[in-house]
């Protein structure tokens, strides 16, 4: 995976938290904006599409296009739109789907 | 339920100055916004961002603050992470926050949910590594993120101020590949005299390309066949130009065709919409006040038309005026007095809009996809798919979307909705218009069942006491 | 351009006829109204269902399974010229009950049609455990539920689009976007378009759903029919949770879990409502718990085309023979029988199916 994250950060935040992506664990900015904050991990495909299981990532930033949908406590979720909190454990959305195109 | 006199959706420069302007008369106020902070898209996190953060974006942007100080000050319940998923027509509204659904009943409601980028459905617009760019300024202002190795393509002016805002920050785009040609500036040049007076923002956007001209970036326009390559992600773009392809090497691809109104709120209202071919899109109709065709309704700032963020502020005052005399807070005197000078700086502020339209039209790309290229991004349905349903009997969006699914995922309609009806437009040869556009329903966003199930009881309650 | 028959009304009913009309090598011109126009075939629960239909009406219920057993093969024929799979699963089908009382009275019912019947009538109770060795998601707040085999569901959207591509590929015209406004009798039909286009056919059917309120009347039919709602709610696509169908939660192929649907009496509205759609939301959690964490993507309420007695109108004018009217609630489920036996039925050969009980005269006060 390529982690060489394709965001510069002008004002970094050094109040930080631990969460897990697909069981990962990725240090992020708390309070932060989840998928920004991805973004700047170095990540860049949050979800499959659940029709041919096409790898997306956010595209508007602005909640409208469901692109960033992730899955956290079984409820899919817009990335962009929650905020990162301590231990939150991220899952890309239908995952299932991307596995039986790999 | 809570009772208000006014609801408004939306705290970018509409809704505030709507509230500001209602409150300041006496009218209760509850002000709903599914973002953490006021500001809308355009000055999003103003209250929070740093002073490095504010110099890369420039006045325009920092101007939010004054917006969204003077909405503290005054007396308004303004409900962050708040999204609203259903409007009555009789002025309810069904909002969530945290997954916990609530209903406030309005008097009157007035819609500043405002614009969304066009869709740009060219091949390889779904990778993972395409943004808009509004979506790249966000993360500037929001969290402080510039974009590295990107390129920029498109048309419109927010281009020029994204690729002002990367040099600053000192990640300037690889190149600006912009898709509008000579002669739509010659065709622009028409509307110059009257655009004179909205002489600021021209001296702005001359300021803008001298910038970005010093900094060394390469800019084409007049470039056509855009093309995102990559099979996971973006590894280049190439395009065409004078008959000459290049490609582009690149990490991110910001893509832009000019914002269109957000018309879901809108529509789910079955508000009375029409046509504007200068802008290519649609819009409720609304009066000189933002009363939309529904009593209880207006709708304010871009969501009832494209006229920028301080078109938008003037329009939420006005509208505010017209609400607060409708509910006899105030006469219609008084109301008239107020409104006059917002009024004439309107006009000033919309002067500029009929020369961008013509200068930065959507590119025929964008208007008539090529059949493979998907145009529904959640269902994965192509132009081709939707020229083949106007072959099978689809006169509008609405038979199209059961033949194929497109509109019906989770974006509801947001990024394919105009592409259907201009691609169905030109197969069965009618005006945008007379294909009209999807049908919206609540819920205006997705909800959980569960959200959407604890109402019952409520409602029940309610209907209880009632009787 | 000559047809033998005249279609107005080009959604499932509609569509349904020409093809089986088709079949039997009459030409056929559909006329079918505009984008917005009311339709029960866009909206609907894509159940091919049996249990209790015409439980006052035996006739109604023969009907019904006649259709439902025709539709294994009908799917197949569609799928095989058009390539669409309708996703057709007839394995039986649930109806939920929260308490037993309810659940008794409802068996007692099904026996009564089941020996009218003559025993063709194969359901069976599923007590709570027993349920939920069947749907292992099934919440504790289920009683049981009445399993029934003969019925089934498909995807109503694909099987629309095979019908519309099918009719045209066996050369049978269809015109969208030109609702008709009047018909007339002379030598031939003739019927008028809203845009003044006059088309004409030596006989023609309607089944124009809602539209034949207006229309039906100009031919002397009565058409009492009336719109009743159902709203209906759909989720994202999630990973298979249910095996079977019910007529109130079913999960379609491509993954949605589909929800309905209320039956309200609120003439020509099609709107949501908040107070019914978080009641059916509220039920449907109650049968499944794993949906309250679903997200409900899209919601719609569309109309019903009822008779007095929820049956269909199968009638040949008596004013102007050679016009039909053909107008039902249950469209999906009835489409097998509608493009295989009525044609027959339309064309008055001898092997038409005899549906008198379906004419109008039933409603007529003696
Ligand atoms: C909520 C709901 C759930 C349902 N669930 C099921 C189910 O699970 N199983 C089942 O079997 N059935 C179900 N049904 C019923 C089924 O959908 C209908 O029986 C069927 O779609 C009716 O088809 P139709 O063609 O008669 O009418 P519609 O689908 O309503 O179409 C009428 C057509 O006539 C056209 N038209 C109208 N006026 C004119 C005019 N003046 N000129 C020309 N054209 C005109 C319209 O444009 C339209 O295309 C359900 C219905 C609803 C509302
Ligand atoms: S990035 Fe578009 S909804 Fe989150």
């Amino acid at each position: 995976m390529n982690n060489a994250s394709p965001f510069h950060n002008i004002s970094p935040s050094d109040d930080l938290v631990t969460v897990t992506f697909d069981g990962i664990e990725y240090i992020l900015p708390d309070g932060a904006n989840l998928a920004a904050s991805l973004l700047e991990a170095g990540l860049r495909y949050f979800r499959n599409t659940p029709v041919s299981g096409a790898p997306r990532g956010p595209f508007c930033m602005m909640g409208a296009c469901y692109d960033c949908l992730v899955e956290i406590d079984g409820e899919t979720r817009q990335a962009c739109m929650t905020e990162v909190t301590s231990g939150l454990k991220i899952e890309r959305a239908h995952r299932d789907k991307g596995l039986e195109n790999d | 339920m809570t009772e208000v006199d006014l609801v408004i959706v939306g705290a970018g420069p509409a809704g505030m100055s709507a509230a500001v302007t209602a409150a300041e008369i006496g009218l209760s106020v509850l002000l709903l916004d599914e973002q953490p902070a006021a500001g809308g898209q355009i000055y999003r996190n103003v209250a929070k961002a740093d002073e490095t953060r504010g110099d890369i974006l420039g006045k325009d942007y920092t101007y939010g603050l004054e917006l969204v100080t003077a909405m503290r000050s005054a007396s308004i319940t303004h409900v962050t992470d708040a999204t609203v998923w259903k409007i009555g027509e009789d002025g309810t509204v069904a909002y969530s926050v945290n997954g916990k659904a609530s209903l406030v009943q309005g008097r009157k409601v007035i819609l500043a949910t405002g614009a969304l980028e066009r869709p740009v459905p060219i091949p390889g617009w779904t990778l993972p590594g395409v943004m808009t760019a509004g979506a790249a300024q966000i993360l500037l202002k929001q969290s402080g993120l510039v974009a590295e190795r990107a390129v920029i393509c498109g048309s419109g002016p927010l281009i020029y101020l994204i690729a002002q805002q990367m040099i600053r920050a000192g990640k300037p785009p690889l190149a600006i590949i912009e898709t509008q040609t000579k002669s739509d500036l010659l065709n622009a040049m028409r509307h110059l005299p009257h655009a004179l007076r909205g002489w600021r923002y021209l001296m702005k956007g001359a300021k803008l390309l001298s910038e970005i001209k010093r900094a060394g970036v390469m800019r084409v326009t007049g470039a056509e066949n855009l093309e995102i390559e990559g099979d996971t992600e973006v590894r280049a773009i190439a395009f065409t130009h004078r008959g000459q392809t290049t490609r582009i090497q690149c990490n991110l691809v910001l893509l832009h065709q000019g914002v269109v109104p957000n018309t879901q709120a809108t529509r789910s209202l079955r508000l009375e919409h029409a046509w504007s071919s200068a802008q290519r899109c649609f819009h409720p109709i609304t009066n000189e006040w933002g009363l939309s065709s529904l009593e209880t309704v207006y709708v304010a700032g871009d969501g009832a038309g494209i006229g920028g963020a301080k078109a938008a502020e003037q329009a939420g005052a006005i509208s505010a005026l017209h609400v607060a005399f409708a509910l006899g807070f105030i006469t219609k005197a008084d109301r008239d007095k107020r409104a006059a000078p917002i009024l004439r700086l309107q006009s000033a502020e919309l002067a500029l809009r009929p020369f961008l339209d013509r200068a930065y039209p959507p590119s025929d790309q964008v208007l008539k996809p090529a059949d493979d290229t998907v145009i529904c991004r959640c269902e994965e349905v192509t132009a081709g798919d939707i020229r083949a349903y106007a072959r099978l009997g689809c006169t509008g969006p609405n038979q199209a979307k059961a033949f194929g699914r497109s509109g019906m995922g989770p974006c509801q309609g947001r990024y394919c909705g105009l592409t259907v009806t201009e691609l169905l437009s030109q197969e069965t040869g009618t005006t945008p218009d007379a294909v009209g556009s999807y049908h919206i329903r609540p819920p205006l966003k997705p909800i959980t069942l569960g959200e959407l199930a604890t109402l019952e009881q409520t409602l029940t309650d309610e209907t209880k006491g009632l009787i | 351009m000559e047809a033998d028959y005249a279609i107005i009304g080009g959604s499932i009913v509609g569509l349904s006829i020409a093809w089986g009309l088709l079949k039997r090598g009459r030409r056929v011109l559909v006329l079918d109204g505009d984008d917005g126009s009311f339709r029960a075939s866009r909206g609907n629960f894509g159940l091919v269902w049996v249990q209790g239909k015409g439980l006052k009406q035996p006739a109604y219920a023969r009907w019904t399974q006649k259709s439902a057993a025709a539709w294994a093969d009908f799917s197949a024929e569609l799928g095989e010229s058009t390539g669409y799979n309708l996703a057709l699963q007839q394995a039986g089908g649930y109806d939920f009950y929260f308490d037993e009382e309810s659940l008794e009275q409802r068996v007692a019912e099904f026996e009564t049609l089941k020996k009218e019947l003559g025993g063709d009538y194969p359901f069976e109770v599923l007590r709570h455990n027993e349920l939920k060795r069947e749907e292992p998601n099934i919440g504790p707040r289920v009683a049981g539920a009445i399993l029934h085999h003969q019925d089934g569901h498909l995807n109503p959207l694909r099987l629309l689009k095979s019908l519309a591509d099918d009719v045209r590929r066996m050369g049978g015209t269809v015109k969208c976007g030109v609702p008709v406004k009047r018909i007339s009798k002379r030598d031939l039909f003739e019927i008028e378009a809203e845009d003044g286009t006059i088309y004409a056919a030596p006989k023609f059917v309607l089944s124009a759903g809602l539209g034949a309120m207006d229309l039906g009347p100009q031919l002397g039919f009565s058409a009492p029919i009336r719109p009743q709602r159902g709203q209906v709610l759909i989720t994202e696509k999630l990973p298979k949770m249910m095996n079977r169908p019910s007529g109130i939660i079913r999960q379609v192929d491509e993954g949605s879990v589909q929800i309905g649907d209320s039956k309200e009496e609120v003439g020509l509205d099609d709107r949501v409502t908040l107070e019914t759609a978080s009641a059916i939301a509220a039920r449907a959690v109650a049968v499944y718990p794993d949906l309250a964490k679903a997200k409900l993507v899209r919601s719609w309420g569309a109309l019903r085309i009822m008779s007095p007695d929820g049956f269909p109108i199968y009638q040949e004018s008596s004013t102007t023979p050679g016009a039909f009217l053909v107008t039902c609630h249950s469209g999906i489920t009835l489409a097998a029988a509608h493009a295989r036996y009525l044609p027959a039925w339309l064309d008055g050969s001898d092997q038409a199916p005899n549906l008198e009980v379906f004419s109008e005269q039933r409603f007529a006060i003696s």
